[in-house]
């Protein structure tokens, strides 16, 4: 349990995936203008996850990994991902039109998204268990979540901030990304230590 | 548009790490040292100059509506043979590399010339254009490596620099400093550039979702109007 726990609240805070392992900058950086559509996407990216992990990890333990197909795992986890993410919209439309509505527009995008294959990778690579792999994936969208709903409201207080021309736009916002993951770089080494 | 203006303009004009904001993840992981830059670029730049080809050769044969599925299985094809040739020929990288090397298929570059240039024009075409992208993306990526390592652990190529080494800096070398130096790049190019200063917003013309999600998702009509 304690072993869960430490994966959970690492993959969050310590190895969060936007600000340490630079994995989905694209969202951070395009969808996170605005504290709703910054919610929305998270959510979505926290949903395809775990059922891309669900799926994957199977696939990997016991289908590629028996018949030493272990090399087909970048294409086969893409292509699982992309159809994936159709079927869960398809899914949505058809039977939770509320839900689709609120994340239908955000899904096709998350197909390119690299936070959610270099989950799934990064579950295999680290040797997870299905639970802990399942565990993981969570942590990794509340970490992504965390990451986009806090730096939503840091670019709410650049817009109206004056700042030099040439930094206006990217750049600044690349400036404030930086000094948001130097806050969270003060939980490296907590979590390991609150258990001892 | 010359041989040569399609191959120089990956480099400067329409760089595709400072000018268009493309592949943005595998910068700022990998350009911690110059050596790992210059892997992932090259890299990169081989599976680009790949895909390229080979979907320029197929334009005419692969349907509209199913394009983007069959560029991601012909590219994640090319990344798992890159992946294959660095684990044989050069292990190290592999280790410094890691997960960003199976993530070159997600890489918005890649999939962001396939469909604004390849799946438009000639092989020839689009194997310049392919090298010359990747030749800017390397390049940056150099720089940026070359920057934070100089000044993040006072060494270049791994070899040490006298002064600074003794100096040096070390949160440039984490990912603070990765978005920090980024972002100061793209406010000097902006700063060379003041006219195109206006479009750094984060752009929708590469993105392989544009068709679908119109600029509702990142606020690019807003920016725009």
């Amino acid at each position: 349990m304690a072993k869960l726990i430490i994966i959970l609240l690492s993959a969050v805070f310590i190895n969060n995936y936007i600000l340490s392992r630079f994995l989905g900058i694209c969202p951070f950086l395009g969808v996170s203008k605005k504290l709703d559509s910054a919610a929305g996407m998270s959510l979505a990216v926290i949903f395809v996850m775990m059922i891309a992990t669900a799926v994957t990890w199977p696939i990997q333990m016991f289908l590629l990994n028996p018949n030493n197909l272990g090399y087909l795992q970048t294409i086969v986890f893409i292509l699982v991902i992309a159809a994936l993410v159709q079927l869960v919209e398809i899914v949505l439309k058809r039977y939770i039109p509320a839900l689709h509505k609120s994340l239908g527009v955000y899904l096709p995008l998350i197909t390119t998204n690299c936070a959610i294959l270099g989950v799934t990778i990064l579950n295999i690579d680290e040797g997870y268990t299905f639970l802990e792999a399942m565990v993981n994936s969570l942590g990794s969208g509340l970490g992504f979540m965390l990451a986009m709903i806090m730096f939503s409201g840091v670019r709410s207080k650049l817009e109206g901030a004056d700042i030099p021309k040439s930094f206006k736009g990217l750049p600044i916002t690349l400036v404030a990304a930086s000094i948001t993951s130097l806050s969270f770089m003060g939980f490296g080494g907590v979590i390991e230590n609150m258990f001892k | 548009m010359t041989k040569l203006e399609n191959f120089s303009k990956g480099i400067i004009k329409e760089n595709p790490v400072l000018v268009l904001v493309l592949g943005t993840c595998p910068t700022l992981a990998t350009s911690t040292n110059v050596m790992s830059a210059l892997g992932m670029g090259i890299a990169a730049t081989i599976v680009l100059l790949c895909s390229n080809i080979v979907i320029s050769a197929l334009r005419k044969v692969i349907p509209d509506k199913v394009r983007i599925p069959c560029f991601i299985v012909l590219i994640a094809g090319f990344v798992t043979m890159v992946q294959m040739l660095v684990k044989a020929f050069a292990p190290e990288l592999d280790q410094s590399l890691g997960i960003y090397l199976p993530l070159i298929v997600v890489n918005c570059i890649i999939l962001g010339r396939a469909e604004m240039f390849a799946q438009k024009n000639s092989v020839i075409d689009s194997a310049i254009d392919g090298l010359g992208m990747g030749a800017g993306f390397t390049l940056t990526l150099v720089l940026m490596g070359t920057i934070r390592e100089v000044f993040g652990s006072g060494t270049f190529f791994g070899l040490p620099i006298p002064v600074l080494a003794d100096h040096n800096v070390s949160i440039l070398t984490m990912a603070p400093g990765g978005f920090f130096v980024f972002g100061l790049l793209i406010a000097l190019v902006n700063k060379l550039s003041p006219d195109k200063a206006k479009k750094k917003q984060f752009g929708c013309a590469g993105c392989p979702s544009a068709e679908l999600c119109q600029g509702k998702n990142c606020g690019e009509v807003e920016a725009d109007g």
